[in-house]
């Protein structure tokens, strides 16, 4: 697995539990598991959860307070679904971490990015051909976005753009 | 009609370069091949039967001169001298090259254009009313929100990776032309009834392919600023729920069909509730900018009558017929918008030449402000036309087999292009469009019959329209032969309805034999004035059934 | 790649070059563009020799969409017995001017 965020591959301080096992600091637990683990929690400790891409954001809300990260699985690279899912978590106030795991393509980092993903976490095969270069040169291979409240880093909005322009009073093509 | 401005040029720009880098990775092992292809896709780039395909979107089937002869020049550098437009009012070249791809992109951003969203599992080309603009019955421009809603599409983050396809049509007019509720979501622009204030109508589920569905109201009245977070919240739904689990069930229809349009409605309003709109919508001075690109050209004042037109069309009967067939009422006095068919008898649907791009290019630069449209029934439109100028662009387009007065009629077939190019096909349609052409070529004939439409899909997928065609052919394989479904009383209007099957399918030779008993029952049982449609509705598919199993007999 | 599809003898391999998308044969001596080079496969050993040929060339991305396709003898070159395929090794019906029909006059 490579875990890698905008500034590049990054160690993964967290622990993936099939059990209820709360021994490591920052543990990630299913979905199932996640009132008991809350529950059960040493101070200090931090809890994620991992959900599949079925998992509505609705689930998660009540715990957004005490959770330090989700991780939201893609099945394949190609299935957009969770970034929706990362859409509306972001959209309903979650300000935790969050990871898309699975085989995404570097092409996807900047959606990811765009609808509130920090981190991705790539299966081995994925990330052996695709080094963490070709993320960080996709991250910004596209500079503007038309999309408003889309935008992260340096991507610029379009529309933000051409509304300060018009306030400055220049830049009327028209 | 729309001009980028530096940040639609950068990002267009560096789409191109990510596209290169694609390539690059594909080849050098970084992307697998099935990695690498949704990739292309998104970029307009099929693989075809004879070769790559590259599709270039024209965005609601706008289009400028200039453009046009870029086209003509990418035809002749970069393929075989000639290009195909489709239902989706784009156009393809047949035969590219993987290697010269990233070239021919950057010679459409010289033009302002692009293949973005051509295909893949995303927003594709927004398409509209190809009178936009200029149609005597329009309630307001459909364009400016077109170009809104192609701006918002385009590598929207969230809704790059959809389960399949989704298309939204544009209409803005009380007639449809845009085949609005054969959409994944349909936006018409209506009057609120209290208010009187311009909003949308918002349609989904609509589709054609295996499983043709209309598309239902999701929103009767939409508030004009609130566009984009409804788009948003609609798509939003659909990312989530959508099915993922099969192929042929992941288009929105099916969500909607099976969940039900109240439950659909619900989970988009509350959606939308929930969506802080300020932050999503385009603010009014950016939807007043847009529509500023879209005002009125420079008309002159003029008499609602050519003398000038009139006259040459008494010396010149074939002017007449022209004049009668592909002209089309404009708003404006003195004005008309000239449909160029691009079904020349015997020729194929939607292809032209380089040569015959850069002739009509010339055209909508002296007679038509310098704009073109692209119609979803593969035909182009000059739509800023002078009365008085309309005797000089017929002779024009006539030197260049351009000027066959047939817009709506028999021969103004819709096809697709069929197994002759297409990897999907399971049969030819380009030959069947090309006999029945010239099977119904006599135009005294043709006028005897009046308005039908024929639409021809070579595959289920419907690319061209069969189910929506007055007469619809469907091109299936039958123990490896080519072997044609024959549905009539299909309609794409706003009295839209689906074409029901005649019987078995047939021999690609039987099937001029069978429009014709078609053709001859709506001849012998028609009443004063009624269309082929018309008579179909009033007489049922019964008589139409019997004459079509005389022949089915034959070839039993 | 994907499992090859096994059709009835005599078989010929197919593919598309990957940069240049042009339909291409497998032929004695690599890929060829004409179908009357098509190295011909009668039996289950040359056909396992086709498909080897085709997932190595696939690997080093020179060909995708690598597929047997049943063939008949006509004059002793390979006609494929199948519409699509047969569309495939000549050119559009529709464009005699295009394709292989036009390149090869076939």
């Amino acid at each position: 697995m490579l875990l890698l965020d905008r500034e590049g591959a990054k160690a993964d301080v967290w622990t993936r539990v099939e059990t209820l096992d709360l021994t490591a600091d920052n543990v990630i637990v299913a979905l199932a598991q996640l009132r008991d683990a809350l529950a059960a929690r040493r101070p200090g400790q931090h809890i994620g959860a991992a959900i599949d891409n079925t998992e509505r954001a609705a689930a998660l809300e009540p715990f957004f307070r005490e959770l330090a990260l989700i991780v939201i699985a893609f099945p394949t690279g190609y299935n957009g679904r969770g970034l929706s899912i990362a859409r509306q978590l972001r959209e309903r106030g979650f300000v935790g971490a969050l990871r898309a795991s699975g085989p995404l393509v570097s092409d996807q980092f900047p959606h990811a990015l765009a609808c509130g993903f920090d981190e991705i976490e790539l299966p081995d095969d994925s990330a052996k051909r695709q080094p963490v270069e070709q993320w960080l040169d996709a991250a910004q291979r596209i500079s503007v976005t038309y999309q408003r409240g889309y935008s992260y880093g340096a991507v610029t909005n379009i529309l933000e753009q051409r509304r300060a322009a018009r306030l400055a009073g220049v830049g009327n093509n028209v | 009609m729309y001009r980028y401005d530096e940040f639609d040029e950068r990002l267009v720009r560096e789409r191109v370069a990510q596209f290169a880098s694609q390539v690059a990775r594909r080849i050098d092992g970084s992307l697998t091949d099935a990695e690498f292809l949704p990739l292309r896709l998104k970029n307009g780039l099929y693989l075809q039967l004879h070769s790559y395909m590259l599709r270039i979107a024209i965005p609601y089937g706008t289009l400028h001169a200039r453009q046009l002869r870029q086209l003509a020049r990418i035809a002749d550098e970069y393929d075989r001298g000639y290009g195909h437009f489709t239902t989706r009012t784009n156009l393809q070249f047949n035969w590219s090259k993987l290697k010269d791809v990233p070239t021919v992109l950057g010679l459409l951003a010289d033009v302002e254009m692009h293949c973005i969203q051509t295909s893949g599992n995303c927003i594709r080309n927004v398409t509209a009313d190809q009178f936009a603009g200029v149609a005597y019955d329009e309630i307001e421009d459909p364009r400016p929100i077109a170009e809104l809603i192609r701006q918002w599409s385009t590598l929207h983050p969230e809704f790059e990776w959809l389960g399949r396809k989704f298309k939204i049509a544009v209409s803005g007019a009380t007639h449809d032309r845009a085949v609005v509720k054969s959409h994944d979501l349909g936006v018409r622009i209506v009057r609120d009834a209290k208010s009187g204030a311009a909003g949308y109508e918002i349609l989904v589920g609509g589709g054609l392919g295996r499983t043709p569905l209309a598309a239902q109201v999701l929103r009767e009245f939409l508030p004009r600023e609130d566009l984009l977070a409804y788009l948003e919240a609609t798509l939003r739904v659909y990312n989530l729920d959508g099915r993922r689990d099969n192929k042929y069930k992941a288009r929105i229809k099916i969500l909607v069909h099976e969940i039900g349009i109240e439950a659909f409605r619900a989970l988009v309003e509350e959606e939308f509730a929930r969506i802080d709109k300020a932050r999503v919508n385009a603010d009014p001075q950016e939807q007043a900018r847009i529509a500023a690109y879209f005002a009125p050209p420079a008309y002159q004042d003029l008499p609602e009558v050519s003398r000038k037109l009139e006259e040459a069309q008494i010396r010149d009967p074939e002017l007449a017929r022209f004049v009668e067939h592909n002209l089309f009422r404009h708003k404006r006095r003195g004005y008309t918008a000239v449909t160029i068919s691009l079904k020349p008898i015997g020729g194929t649907p939607g292809d032209m030449s380089s040569e015959q791009m850069r002739v009509v290019a010339d055209l909508a630069e002296k007679y038509s402000f310098d704009e073109l449209r692209v119609t979803h029934a593969q035909n182009l439109v000059l739509p800023y036309v002078r009365l008085d100028d309309v005797a000089e662009v017929y002779a024009a387009l006539k030197a260049h087999d351009l000027a066959t007065a047939n817009v709506g009629q028999i021969t103004d077939i819709i096809a697709c292009p069929g197994l002759d190019y297409c990897s999907l096909a399971t049969a030819r349609s380009i030959p069947i469009a090309q006999a029945l052409s010239k099977h119904f070529a006599d135009p005294e004939k043709q006028k005897e019959i009046g308005e039908v439409s024929i639409k021809i899909s070579g595959c289920i997928n419907a690319c061209g329209h069969h189910h929506v065609g007055n007469i619809g052919i469907l091109g299936l394989e039958k123990k490896g032969v080519e072997s044609y479904q024959i549905t009539i009383g299909g309609d794409p209007s706003e009295t839209y309805a689906l074409g029901e099957l005649l019987g078995p399918g047939l021999p690609a030779e039987y099937v001029p034999e069978a429009i014709d008993k078609v053709i001859a029952v709506y001849l012998a049982e028609r009443q004063q004035g009624e269309t082929f449609i018309e008579a179909y509705r009033r007489l049922g598919l019964d008589p139409f059934k019997a004459a079509f199993k005389e022949i089915a007999d034959v070839v039993a | 790649m994907a499992a090859v599809k096994r059709p009835p003898f005599p078989v010929i391999l197919v593919a598309n070059d990957l940069l240049e998308g042009e339909v291409v044969f497998a032929s004695e001596d690599g890929w060829s563009r004409d179908p009357r080079h098509a190295k011909v496969a009668l039996d289950e050993a040359a056909a396992q020799a086709l498909e080897t040929f085709a997932a190595r060339e696939f690997l080093h991305a020179k060909v995708v969409g690598a597929a047997l396709v049943d063939v008949e003898l006509r004059d002793g070159a390979p006609v494929p017995r199948h519409i699509r395929e047969a569309i495939r090794a000549s050119g559009p019906s529709t464009r005699p001017d295009l394709g292989k029909q036009a390149d090869f006059q076939i």
